[in-house]
């Protein structure tokens, strides 16, 4: 690897910032327009006049505070409950031999594939049938028994060696003790990769909360975003985007803040 | 805490609130609006809604923003069959037939004594009243009502040699006025266009404004009977494919109706078609002096009308409809129509709200408002239908696909009118 | 051995009661209504066997709808993984302002979908949107790409794969620091050529990470349709629509929640297809190793 290093070095960097430019442009516009007055959204010029107008009136004009808190309480209360019960589930599906074993593991594959979103009609009326249409605990519900999170956490249970888990139940350990003290520890890192999957997919997750809430005290920022910038009277892009920059700052920074251990964490997940 | 809304937990503390106060109290009313018009329209309701409230005692009233048309619609429609409906709506008057076969809202003629009732709806412009009537009753009541209105540019028309105080009043002066002001640069491209019509958002609503100067109805009046295979309507889907591809002044493809008010002020179109609803938009933000005409004429001048109307909906108690009834019409009598009005640039509703001090003083300082009010005179219903999204957006379809090349228009209306009879036909 | 079965059905109860209400027992309900007709009003939903699906074979939008969701998955799943493995690779190296290409390749990650397909449709707008305003430079004619069927298509692609990479980056970037740094020394001893040690020891090795991401990017060409809301409406003349977008606007603003469902059904076909495929490859894959 390092023989041709010295050469394509700075041949790799310039692939690498073009890319990196691309993936950033729409950000940049965003941060762009939401700094400058209407009239220079389609203006780029150096000397153009900065304003923090934008962000006031986009401020005064939705509740953007709610739609935020919607969503931090959303993500949050999905990701505790999805880690929860997927760990009781990998943990029996990694230790425990047991009857229909096979057939639940097919049952919970298949939700690999046809997630939620797809059953929107059919959610729908389960949830008016709860009382829960127009409730956050409704748009967090269907994806609460997550496949994708019982799938990763199993792998990593087998990966657990056999003799950890017997010292431990030499010493007395019952089966929750044994999942708290010994398994969850090691699955550290594949819980902080499920974890962004899962922030991440609920952050962005739009369409099932457009149907399922009608109000502002439910909205969360995707459809609180979608709600703000219908466009019957024309695009207003400098307050579009200030909006949209508001709502995602605090991830952008948390990332730039955090993206050392983050991604190194991530890392040592080797999801593969 | 967390698991359920704020707000439900706030609203069933008003009730329990209420209810130990004094039994026989507060109506709540929740009402979901559409604003097309940018956020000071939706300040514009709330402030309307706190006044009927500070001098109504015992009506709560919570006015929600639900989006653009479409959302506020869907919005109110799966709330209603959830079971949970608000008990007014701000919709679409084009939503009547679909929200009727529904069996979601009630006509207003059974909440008001009748002489009251056509003492009422008597004064609204009839053009307003087309799409909000069915069935010998009153479905809709006017409310954020608009028609499309040409926008022009006076500075684009004097560099290109045109009189700026002269709008294209006929099909003819469109083509050749639009010509003139087509400009290209050294490469052939076209710096700035003549002419934009969307037809991108609500492609059959501006469609109408050449399909109705060319005489020629989208649909029948019970809503039943669609005649897009009219000749008139080919002619009219021909005219405007050939605006880009034979004259050459507008933009050939689809094109979009949220960035067309940005085009106008970016001088990239020197003339719009869009809603009345824009103006305010169009008043604080183009940087040039811009005119507001009709729409040209072809056999006559005309245009669709549009926009939202007051729906009463099924789902809630006696008292509350009542209530509600009351508060529609409070907020369109003339005082709060004309605020409405200056407010978002919607086309008051009644004639008697165009005669207040407050609409007055207005329209001199733009007159630009009245254009609207004088087109109503030509002015017929939009488009509406039962299962009114389907037969829609089948014209939609067989409309771009003209306009895009796909299909000659005389095939593609005369296939849209088979299918749009399939699905009509068992409401026959 | 019987209480060890206890146990774990308990364990797993809660998990599979919510994984069923909201996966299995809505599939089949969908079936189910798929059969029936859609009550409206008054007019009560009634059994009518196979009557929605002979209308699915004549319904020339759904025929489009399908057939751009394929090209859509077809083009858009490829590229973004050969991009996502570019990225990765590309950020593996320590080069210059990495913390910032990181960023950069990371940003879709946390902008919503519903948020910047307000600011690509400004990219696409045809005279002064940015695409047209740099190709005016180099003397190009305005360009309508998402106003015209033909390109409406893949202008979406590109905001999807802008979408997808960034993510999928990351995964990739995982994989990569797994491989043992001794396999490419051995390979730099005996001179291999850098494509030859990415196609006998990189590609190989990420190929678990592969088709994880190329399951999870074939679910979301069909499930994700944010874009296509704010920036065409599925339009020109359906041009741009996809299943899920159709279904949508069938059972949700057409209120035909018969047909709907029956639309869901053949979506639910096309992924358990998927479902199986996977099955066969990434569990063995993964699970035996």
């Amino acid at each position: 690897m390092t023989g041709s290093w010295k050469y394509d070095r700075p041949l790799v960097t310039l692939a690498a910032w073009v890319l990196a430019l691309m993936w950033f442009l729409p950000l940049a516009y965003a941060i762009w327009t939401a700094f400058h007055p209407a009239s220079y959204e389609t203006h780029f010029v150096l000397w153009a006049p900065l304003t923090l107008e934008n962000f006031a009136s986009a401020w005064a004009q939705a509740p953007f505070a709610q739609y935020f808190l919607n969503t931090m309480i959303l993500v949050v209360m999905i990701l505790v409950v999805q880690i929860i019960l997927a760990t009781f589930a990998a943990y029996a599906f990694a230790v425990y031999e047991f009857a229909g074993k096979n057939i639940l593991f097919g049952l919970v594959l298949v939700q690999l594939m046809i997630m939620p979103d797809i059953l929107l009609v059919e959610n729908y009326t389960t949830m008016r049938g709860l009382g829960l249409v127009d409730t956050i605990l409704a748009i967090g519900l269907p994806y609460m028994g997550s496949a994708f999170a019982i799938f990763l956490l199993r792998q990593t249970f087998m990966t657990v060696p056999k003799e950890l888990a017997e010292a431990a139940k030499i010493e007395g350990a019952n089966a929750l003790t044994l999942l708290w003290r010994v398994y969850v520890p090691l699955a550290k890192p594949t819980y902080l990769a499920f974890g962004l999957v899962s922030v991440s997919a609920h952050w962005n997750n739009f369409i099932w909360p457009l149907i399922i809430t009608n109000s502002v005290s439910t909205r969360p920022l995707t459809v609180g975003l979608s709600v703000f910038a219908a466009t019957d009277s024309g695009v207003e892009w400098s307050v579009i985007n200030a909006a949209t920059l508001m709502t995602s700052a605090p991830l952008l920074i948390a990332f730039l803040l955090f993206q050392r251990q983050f991604v190194q964490n991530f890392m040592r997940a080797g999801i593969k | 805490m967390s698991f359920f809304s704020v707000a439900n937990l706030g609203r069933a503390a008003v009730v329990v609130g209420a209810l130990a106060a004094s039994p026989a109290s507060a109506v709540n009313l929740e009402f979901y609006f559409p604003v097309a018009v940018g956020g000071s329209a939706a300040d514009t309701i709330k402030a309307l809604t706190a006044e009927y409230m500070a001098t109504h005692k015992g009506v709560n009233i919570k006015a929600i923003y639900a989006g653009s048309y479409g959302d506020a619609s869907a919005k109110a429609i799966t709330a209603a069959r959830g079971g949970n409906a608000p008990q007014l709506s701000v919709l679409l008057s084009t939503d009547m037939y679909t929200l009727i076969d529904n069996d979601l809202i009630v006509p207003f003629d059974d909440y008001v004594s009748k002489p009251e009732m056509k003492k009422w709806i008597g004064g609204f412009y009839p053009a307003f009243m087309l799409n909000s009537q069915a069935d010998g009753k009153t479905w809709g009541i006017p409310f954020q009502r608009s028609t499309p209105v040409m926008y022009w540019n006076k500075k684009a028309f004097s560099e290109a040699g045109l009189d700026p105080n002269h709008a294209p009043a006929t099909w003819k002066e469109l083509v050749s006025i639009s010509k003139a002001l087509t400009k290209k640069n050294a490469n052939g491209n076209v710096t700035q266009w003549g002419l934009r019509i969307p037809s991108a958002g609500f492609p059959y609503w501006l469609f109408q404004g050449l399909a109705i100067p060319n005489g020629a109805t989208l649909a029948s009046a019970d809503g039943k009977k669609t005649f897009f295979d009219d000749p008139k309507v080919i002619e009219a889907a021909q005219f405007q494919y050939d605006l880009a591809h034979k004259y050459g002044v507008m933009a050939p493809g689809s094109i979009d109706w949220g960035a067309t008010p940005k085009a106008f002020f970016e001088g990239k179109t020197a003339i719009m078609w869009t809603s009345t609803g824009n103006l305010t938009n169009v008043v604080k933000n183009a940087p040039f002096d811009f005119g507001v005409a009709m729409l040209p004429a072809r056999k006559t001048r005309g245009a669709p009308t549009g926009g939202g109307n007051f729906y009463l909906f099924k789902d809630s108690t006696e008292a509350q409809k009542k209530a509600a009834v009351k508060f529609v019409q409070w907020i369109t009598a003339p005082e709060q129509a004309a605020k409405w009005s200056i407010a978002t640039g919607y086309v008051a509703p009644r004639p008697d709200a165009w005669k207040t001090p407050a609409l007055q003083a207005y329209v001199k300082k733009v007159p630009a408002a009245l254009v609207a009010r004088d087109q109503l005179k030509y002015a017929k219903a939009e488009l509406s239908t039962y299962q009114n999204s389907r037969v829609t957006k089948i014209f939609n379809d067989a409309l771009a696909s003209v306009l895009s090349g796909q299909v000659d228009a005389a095939t593609a209306m005369k296939s849209a009118q088979a299918k749009a009879d399939a699905v009509l036909k068992p409401y026959r | 051995m019987r209480r060890t079965t206890i146990y774990a059905w308990l364990m797993l109860l809660p998990a599979m009661v919510l994984l069923m209400a909201f996966t299995h027992y809505p599939a089949i309900r969908t079936i189910i209504a798929s059969l029936h007709s859609t009550a409206r009003g008054h007019r009560a939903s009634v059994f009518v066997g196979l009557a929605n699906y002979e209308r699915l074979l004549s319904d020339d939008v759904f025929k489009q709808v399908l057939w751009n969701n394929l090209i859509y998955g077809a083009l858009t799943v490829p590229v973004s993984i050969a991009i996502a493995i570019s990225m990765a690779l590309l950020v593996n190296y320590k080069l210059r302002g990495r913390g910032f290409v990181r960023m950069a390749y990371f940003t879709p990650t946390v902008l919503p979908l519903i948020a910047v397909a307000n600011i690509w449709l400004f990219f696409y707008t045809p005279g002064f949107g940015l695409i047209d305003q740099i190709r005016g430079m180099f003397g190009l004619a305005q360009q309508n790409w998402i106003g015209q069927p033909d390109t409406v298509l893949y202008a979406m692609m590109v905001v999807t794969v802008w979408k997808e990479a960034g993510f999928f980056m990351i995964f990739y970037l995982a994989a990569l620091q797994s491989i043992s740094p001794s396999l490419y020394e051995a390979a730099a001893i005996e001179g291999a050529s850098r494509w030859t040690v990415f196609r006998r020891i990189t590609f190989p090795l990420l190929m678990p990470t592969t088709l994880f991401v190329s399951v999870n990017a074939a679910i979301n060409s069909f499930r994700l349709i944010d874009h296509i809301f704010v920036m065409t409406g599925g339009g020109p003349n359906n041009a741009s629509s996809l299943l899920l977008y159709y279904i949508y606007q069938v059972a949700f603003r057409e209120w035909d929640t018969a047909y709907g469902a029956t639309l869901t059904v053949v979506l639910l076909a096309i992924l358990l297809l998927l479902a199986v495929g996977q099955f066969f490859f990434f569990d063995r894959k993964v699970h035996y190793k």
